[in-house]
């Protein structure tokens, strides 16, 4: 630009970046994801709006599956550890992340809660995320799937208004169904809304309350264990462009190099049996 | 209202390659935000505006492009009717997402010390 006057204005220089702006999240995810796998351990973030009855499944699953499978969880609200003790009193050992104003939780978060749990001991680890349809939506927290809880009182039109929350889901669990026979729920209207959000679209239909169809959630859950052989499978999330991204200066230009493979596919990187990380702090 | 926290993350994103390029401040950073990616634009300006000042961003321009949504069948490539369901009615197997859900740092206009 003021090459003519010399008058010290700064030159103006583009720079291809093409990173992604949560890469530092998607890392620490990633970093969780090979704990949770590598101890064979199902990792599941539970989302849903306030009231959904998120805890609620916690505590039927809990009950359903005493004695036969180790359970525990990390629970997200903004203020207050009530879940976390609801939960500890149904018999998962849980932990309170407060977030104070955050609407969702990342996956520093979920990283700092693991070092006050014994979750290598858990055969399921439930990440119960802030109640909330949209924001938790776009942070990985290192999870093997993604589940939705709705109330059958929030109405057959969420998914088709809430579509990136339920486009990510691995399942929806139907909550609350028995004040199905007092509301005007068209659950054909929800299906057909699921259809066209969801790619798969995959559904259960429970009632914490009563008990009904907790087995078939269960039979799911542990349909979605690590199998023996899998312990050291690491699935890659989801395509990402891969850091470092480096970029130097020399003779008054810059430019800068990205590793710049996005990966369509799901890839794998295998540990032997026995090896395990460092934390990073 | 994550775009808060998305803002925070651009920022230092923007400080991280301003630094290595030994860049002494930013003139625009263009950003990628796809349709479907949970991310509203309107609400990241904002949240840029508010959280720039003191910051390499302090001065500058940011430039939102919006992504539309793509979904395509694996097998013949073709998107699905719109407004149906997330299938292939030819090959009948689920289509996949290929735009619409990026949330990238695209591109920077740096402002680099003259050499003298």
């Amino acid at each position: 630009m003021c090459e003519d006057c010399g008058c010290g204005d700064a030159n103006l220089v583009p720079l291809d970046v093409q990173v992604r702006i949560l890469s530092k999240n998607d890392q620490q995810a990633q970093h969780n994801r090979e704990h949770f796998v590598e101890a064979g351990v199902l990792a599941i973030n539970l989302m849903g709006s306030p009231g959904a009855g998120k805890t609620a499944l916690l505590e039927a699953t809990a009950r359903e599956l005493k004695g036969r499978l180790r359970l525990g969880a990390v629970s997200g609200d903004l203020a207050t550890d009530r879940d976390a003790q609801r939960l500890i009193k149904a018999g998962i050992p849980s932990e309170a992340i407060t977030t104070g104003n955050a609407c969702h939780l990342d996956a520093d978060m979920v990283h700092d809660s693991l070092h006050h749990l014994k979750w290598r001991e858990t055969d399921i680890f439930f990440i119960e995320n802030v109640g909330n349809l949209v924001c938790p939506a776009v942070y990985d927290l290192g999870q093997a799937v993604n589940v939705v809880a709705l109330a059958v009182t929030e109405g057959e039109d969420k998914p088709l208004k809430y579509p990136v929350m339920f486009r990510g889901a691995d399942l929806v669990v139907l909550t609350k169904t028995d004040l199905l026979p007092h509301l005007d729920f068209q659950l054909d209207a929800l299906k057909e809304g699921l259809a066209r959000v969801m790619p798969v679209p995959k559904m259960i239909e429970v009632c914490a309350k009563t008990g009904a169809g907790i087995d078939e959630w269960v039979r799911w859950l542990e349909a979605h264990r690590p199998k023996p052989g899998e312990k050291a499978v690491v699935p890659q999330a989801h395509a990402h462009k891969h850091e470092p991204a480096h970029s130097h200066t020399h003779d008054g230009h810059t430019h800068s190099h990205e590793h710049d493979h996005a990966h369509p596919h799901e890839h794998h990187h295998a540990h032997g049996d026995g090896h395990s990380h460092g934390h990073r702090r | 209202m994550h775009e808060y926290s998305i803002v925070q993350s651009l920022i230092d994103q923007v400080e991280l390659q301003a630094t290595r390029a030994g860049a002494v401040g930013v003139h625009t950073l263009t950003v990628q935000i796809g349709e479907s990616s949970g991310v509203d634009a309107g609400l990241l300006k904002t949240a840029f505006d508010t959280f720039r000042e003191k910051t390499i961003c302090a001065k500058a321009e940011l430039l939102i492009e919006r992504v539309a949504v793509q979904w395509e069948c694996p097998k013949c490539g073709e998107p699905p009717k719109p407004n149906g369901p997330l299938r292939c009615a030819t090959c009948e197997v689920p289509v996949k997402l290929t735009a619409g859900s990026e949330i990238i740092l695209s591109r920077l206009e740096l402002e680099v010390a003259d050499h003298v």
